[in-house]
C-alpha cells in the first residue's frame, strides 16, 4: 500500500463523501416525511388515499433501488419529467426509504393500545390532538429501532448512485481503480469513508434505542 | 399511446425475449446465492445456539461486517480487490455469487441462531431426559418449533437477495438492466422513448418476482404469530 496514493486520493474521497452524505440525508428526510405521513393515512384508513399509499409501499418495497433510480432518471424524462442526477438520487432514496418507514411507523402506531385512544378523546382532546400529543410520541418510541435500522439500510443504499452518473463513493472508487490500478489504496479509502458514514449513525442508534427504551417502561 | 411511452419497442425483434433472458440471468445468481445461503446459515447457526464462545465472537465480528458494509462495496472488494491481491482472475458472476453468499449465510446463522435459542431450554432437557440423542433432540423437538419463527423471515431474506442481486450490472455482468440499456440503445431513432418503457417493464418484473414471495412471507407471519399453536 503506498500512502502517497491515499493523500493525493483523500481530497477527491473527501469530496464525494460529502455528496453522497448529502444526498444521503436529504433522502433520508424525505422518507421519514413520508413515512409519517403515510403511516398516519394507514393507520387511520383515510378513504382513497389508503389504497394509494397500500399501493406504492408494495411497489417500492419489492423492487431494487437501482431499477427504481433507472426509471427514475432514464424513464421518466420521455414523459416530460426531467431531474438532474443529484435530485433523482434523493427523490429515489426518498421514495424507497418513505416505503419502509411508512410500515415501520405504523406497526409503532398499532402498537399503541386502542384506549389510548378513547382515553384522550374522552378528555375532550380533538382526533388530531390526541394523535400529535398522546398516540404518535408513544408510537415513535416503539418504531425507533425499526427507524434506526432504515436509517442505516438507506446510507448503505446510497452506493448505487454512480449507477446514474453520481460523482459518488463508488463512482469516485471505480474512476481511479479504472485509471490508475491502484486497487487496494481505492478499496481501502471506499472502506474507511462508508465506516466513516455509518458508524456514527449506528452509534447514535444504539444510544437513542437506550433512551426511548426506559421511556416505554 | 404504445408508442409514445415506448413499450412498442418491445415487440420488436426478440426484444421481450432477451429481457426476460436478462432477468432470468439475475435470478440465476438469486437462486444460486439463496440455496448456498439458507444450506450453510442453517448448519452455522445451529452451531452458534450450542454458544459456544470462540464461535460466536469469530461470526459476530463476521456478521457486524456484511452488515456494515453496503453489498456494492463488499462486490467491488472481490471483484476488484480479489483479482489484484491474489493474482487470480475471477470472473463476475461468481464474484457475485461469493459476495451474496458470503453476506446471506451471515443472515441466516444469525436468523437461525435466534430462532433456535427462542425456544425454551426445558424443551432441550426434556428431550434429553427421554433419551434423546443431541442429533435426535435437534430434528424431532426443536427444529420443528422453530422453523415456524424461521421461515416467514428467511422468505424475507430471499426477496431481499433478489432485489441485491440487481447491483451486478455495476461489475459488468450483463443482466435485465444491461439487457435494457442496450436494446435502449439499439433503438435510438426509431423508439427514441424506449427508456420509459423498458424500464417501467424491468421495475414490474422485480415487482412481480419478490411481490408474491413477500405475501407469502406476511401470511405465514400472521398465521403463525402465535407460536407454537
Amino acid at each position: 500500500m503506498n500512502t502517497a496514493v491515499i493523500s493525493e486520493y483523500l481530497p477527491l474521497y473527501a469530496k464525494a463523501f460529502l455528496l453522497t452524505v448529502k444526498i444521503g440525508w436529504i433522502g433520508i428526510g424525505i422518507a421519514l416525511v413520508i413515512g409519517v405521513i403515510g403511516a398516519f393515512i394507514l393507520y387511520y384508513r383515510v378513504p382513497a388515499l389508503s389504497v394509494i399509499m397500500k399501493i406504492y409501499v408494495e411497489l417500492f418495497r419489492n423492487t431494487p433501488l437501482l431499477v427504481q433510480l433507472f426509471f427514475i432518471y432514464f424513464g421518466l424524462p420521455k414523459l416530460g419529467i426531467r431531474v438532474s442526477a443529484e435530485v433523482c438520487g434523493a427523490a429515489g432514496l426518498g421514495l424507497l426509504g418513505g416505503s419502509y418507514m411508512t410500515e415501520a411507523v405504523r406497526s409503532g402506531l398499532e402498537a399503541i393500545p386502542v384506549s389510548q385512544t378513547e382515553a384522550a378523546r374522552a378528555l375532550g382532546l380533538s382526533r388530531w390532538q390526541s394523535f400529535v400529543y398522546v398516540i404518535f410520541p408513544q408510537a415513535i418510541s416503539v418504531s425507533v429501532s425499526a427507524i434506526v435500522a432504515n436509517v442505516v439500510f438507506l446510507l448503505k443504499e446510497t452506493s448505487v448512485f454512480s449507477a446514474i452518473s453520481l460523482m459518488d463513493l463508488m463512482f469516485t472508487a471505480k474512476d481511479l481503480i479504472g485509471l490508475y490500478y491502484n486497487t487496494t489504496e481505492c478499496l481501502v479509502l471506499l472502506v474507511l469513508f462508508y465506516t466513516l458514514m455509518l458508524l456514527p449513525v449506528s452509534f447514535l442508534g444504539h444510544v437513542l434505542e437506550k433512551k426511548t427504551r426506559i421511556a416505554i417502561a | 399511446m404504445a408508442e409514445k411511452l415506448g413499450f412498442d419497442i418491445l415487440l420488436k425483434g426478440n426484444n421481450l425475449t432477451r429481457l426476460f433472458a436478462g432477468m432470468g440471468v439475475a435470478l440465476r445468481i438469486s437462486v444460486i446465492s439463496v440455496v448456498i445461503s439458507l444450506g450453510l446459515g442453517l448448519v452455522l447457526g445451529t452451531f452458534l445456539s450450542m454458544k459456544k464462545p470462540v464461535l460466536n465472537a469469530v461470526f459476530s465480528v463476521y456478521l457486524n461486517i456484511v452488515r456494515f458494509m453496503p453489498q456494492l462495496v463488499l462486490l467491488f472488494i472481490v471483484y476488484f480487490g480479489a483479482t489484484k491481491a491474489m493474482s487470480i482472475n475471477l470472473e463476475a458472476e461468481p464474484a457475485a455469487v461469493i459476495v451474496f453468499s458470503f453476506w446471506g449465510i451471515a443472515e441466516m446463522a444469525d436468523l437461525v441462531r435466534a430462532a433456535l435459542i427462542s425456544i425454551p431450554v426445558g424443551q432441550y432437557e426434556s428431550s434429553m431426559a427421554l433419551g434423546l440423542n443431541t442429533l435426535q433432540t435437534y430434528v424431532y423437538v426443536i427444529i420443528p418449533q422453530a422453523i415456524r419463527r424461521l421461515i416467514p423471515q428467511s422468505i424475507n431474506l430471499v426477496t431481499r437477495m433478489i432485489k441485491t442481486t440487481s447491483l451486478v450490472m455495476m461489475i459488468g455482468i450483463v443482466e435485465v438492466l444491461k439487457v435494457g440499456q442496450q436494446i435502449i440503445e439499439a433503438g435510438r431513432k426509431t423508439s427514441p422513448n424506449a427508456a420509459f418503457g423498458v424500464f417501467a417493464t424491468v421495475f414490474l418484473m422485480y415487482f412481480l418476482v419478490c411481490w408474491p414471495i413477500s405475501l407469502i412471507s406476511k401470511k405465514l407471519e400472521k398465521k403463525w404469530e402465535n407460536g407454537y399453536g
